[in-house]
């Protein structure tokens, strides 16, 4: 499968010219952009890991070209997306997020039904990859 | 900011009122002192109702209205009776008046222009005391402005046309229970519209089949399904047959997609308490949100904008029956009224038009509904139907919707006259298409993520638009196939709504 989580997911992967396209229209807009990556695409897992903090007074998209693939270096089987956050006032949250980076093989999602009175069921979703310790998920 | 430094400013100096005629609307013609209570009847204009040279207050309430008097009646006569008969008049001078401070209570139009281009029509703008209103009550607010004064004799046709809602009677409201920026964090999506599908057929589907049509859609790739407005709970489909398989779609396609997703479950029922049964129901089973419709009514929606806000739920509103009063240009309520107000109770997505759209809805008149929706502050805009400066005072934003008769071939137009904080819902667009309702779904994705991807680019996306999507298409089959099967439909009607004021070229630009 493929986690269609983020801006782009439906299109093919994103080439480092159209990644440092989308920075620069996110650092023009004046938002902060900032490098995550994960071993849990859980959709409710909000908080991927951090690669450092996000880049604040940035110009140049080159500078976090240059950071992501330190990123991939590390975590290149892993999921890493940018996000952008914009700090003005009735915002103050993220304006953007794509992934930029996917493990080889993504096996998806186990959805598991609790059967409960009333023909209600409890619905719990959890990742085939995490069923293995965090660091030894993809490969 | 006195009101005429605020109105003038912004009307073309050609249509303003002539001359003449705003002499003789120029002075107060209230009988004051002992004559004005004598028994008897006596015009409105001199009752109080006309003041012009009042300065509305910061915490005024300001009204304007489009007045059709009948032939003959005198404009400010008419507009003045608006202004009593919407405040503390009656149509005889009633002695009781003295036992109250009746002069504040006393709604007062300050100011009457012709139309432009509208022989017989005139603006009539009026201002009430923050006192004349309950806070925090948007029935109370409405039984006042048009509870009594819409079907008044002297009148041909009366509009509510727009309103100034002053920051002391916009913060005794909630606003939106959840608002655009928490909807996103939840639903986790940023950066693009959302995309959102009615399932088809509206009536008739059982709910195992329903669940099939909301499961398809969903895992093709929209972020939301919808109920239709209609959809409550019928002999073919019991309500709760409906929300459980909804809710089993909808989980399947979260588990096969690693997104969130979700399914409006329209809880519009009979009663307060059905209502609150359902919604207690959706919330049980996990659903991310709920519907209601606006026929319920405004105290109904105010309560379910209550209960949202308590348990975490996205409310969105279908703006059932809304036509039967806003479309007509010449009587009604317009539809930026219905929408200030809809903020205020606190839904969080309302239908606002498409302008490409089946239905009623020319761009600027949408685009002036559309800021109305997502700004912190609207300036007035008469080009856009907007004629007051408003102040929103940080209420949460409210997401509009556009639903009816779009398509994936129009998404450049669809971006750039609605922007990205709206829901585009493609019914017919992704159940009609022709290798299934999946496909549907993904063709639309696609095309969104493309032109997205492109305007981002900083590419003229708008005149490249059909380059785009047919690039975008090379690679993705449905999309190709929806842009061939729909490359024709357009609905190019003219339009009954549109604003009065053209922007003219001045010197100064």
């Amino acid at each position: 499968m493929r986690v269609t989580q983020g801006c782009f997911s439906f299109l093919p992967d994103l080439t480092d010219e159209q990644i440092s396209r989308q920075v620069q229209y996110c650092l023009e807009q004046g938002w902060a952009v900032n490098i995550e990556f994960t071993d849990d695409p859980h959709p409710r897992n909000n908080f991927w890991e951090m690669w450092g903090l996000p880049m604040f007074d940035l110009r140049d998209a080159a500078g976090v070209m240059m950071e992501l693939n330190e990123c991939r270096k590390v975590y290149g089987n892993s999921y890493i997306r940018l996000s952008a956050f914009d700090s003005s006032h009735g915002w103050e949250s993220v304006r953007l997020s794509f992934i930029v980076n996917r493990p080889k093989d993504e096996p998806g999602f186990r959805l598991e039904r609790h059967e409960m009175a009333g023909r209600n069921i409890r619905y719990t979703t959890s990742s085939y990859a995490t069923d293995r310790p965090e660091g030894r998920r993809y490969g | 900011m006195p009101p005429n430094e605020l109105m003038t400013t912004t009307i073309p100096t050609s249509r303003r009122t002539p001359p003449e005629e705003s002499n003789m609307n120029m002075h107060s013609m209230t009988v004051r002192g002992k004559d004005r209570y004598k028994s008897g009847v006596l015009e409105y204009k001199k009752m109080g109702y006309w003041e012009p040279d009042y300065q509305p207050k910061d915490t005024d309430i300001i009204a304007l209205f489009r007045v059709t008097p009948q032939d003959g009646v005198d404009p400010v006569e008419a507009s003045a009776a608006v202004a009593g008969e919407s405040s503390t008049a009656t149509w005889t001078v009633v002695w009781t008046d003295r036992l109250t401070a009746a002069e504040k209570y006393r709604a007062k139009c300050f100011r009457v222009d012709p139309v432009p281009n509208s022989p017989g029509q005139y603006f009539a703008y009026i201002a009430y005391d923050l006192d004349l209103f309950e806070s925090g009550s948007i029935a109370n607010l409405s039984a006042s402005i048009i509870g009594n004064v819409f079907g008044f004799k002297p009148l041909k046709a009366l509009r509510l046309e727009d309103m100034r809602l002053p920051v002391a009677y916009v913060k005794t409201f909630q606003g939106p229970a959840t608002g655009i920026v928490v909807e996103r964090e939840r639903m986790d999506k940023f950066g693009r519209p959302l995309l959102g599908a009615t399932v088809k057929p509206k009536l008739g589907l059982s709910g195992r089949n329903y669940g099939r049509v909301v499961y398809e859609a969903l895992k093709g790739g929209l972020d939301f399904t919808k109920d239709d407005e209609n959809i409550n709970s019928q002999p073919f489909m019991h309500w709760r047959e409906r929300f459980l398989y909804c809710m089993e779609a909808v989980n399947k396609a979260q588990a096969a997609s690693g997104e969130i997703k979700g399914t409006y479950l329209n809880v519009t029922a009979g009663t307060m308490e059905d209502m609150y049964e359902r919604a207690e129901f959706a919330k049980e089973l996990g659903s991310v949100i709920i519907m209601i419709d606006l026929v319920i009514g405004y105290t109904a929606i105010q309560s379910m904008a209550k209960w949202a806000r308590r348990n975490d739920m996205i409310l969105h509103l279908h703006r059932a029956g809304h036509s039967t009063y806003t479309r007509q240009r010449s009587h009604g309520v317009s539809f930026r009224v219905i929408a200030k107000w809809m903020r205020l109770a606190g839904v969080d997505h309302i239908h606002a038009g498409t302008v490409v759209g089946k239905l009623e809805g020319d761009p600027a008149t949408t685009r002036g509904y559309y800021d109305i929706c997502r700004e912190d502050y609207n300036p007035a805009r008469l080009e856009h139907g907007v004629f007051f400066d408003q102040h929103w005072a940080s209420l949460n934003k409210l997401m509009p919707v556009a639903s009816g008769g779009i398509h994936a071939g129009q998404m450049h137009q669809l971006l750039d006259h609605l922007g990205e904080d709206v829901i585009l819902q493609f019914g017919g667009g992704t159940i009609g298409h022709p290798m299934g309702i999946q496909a549907g779904a993904t063709a639309n994705r696609v095309a969104l993520e493309a032109m997205i991807l492109a305007r981002n680019e900083g590419r003229d996306y708008l005149r490249e638009g059909p380059e785009i999507l047919a690039k975008a298409a090379e690679t993705c089959t449905p999309l190709k196939s929806a842009l061939e099967v729909w490359k024709d439909v357009t609905f190019n009607y003219e339009s009954t709504d549109m604003p009065d004021y053209v922007p003219t070229p001045s010197v100064a630009m």
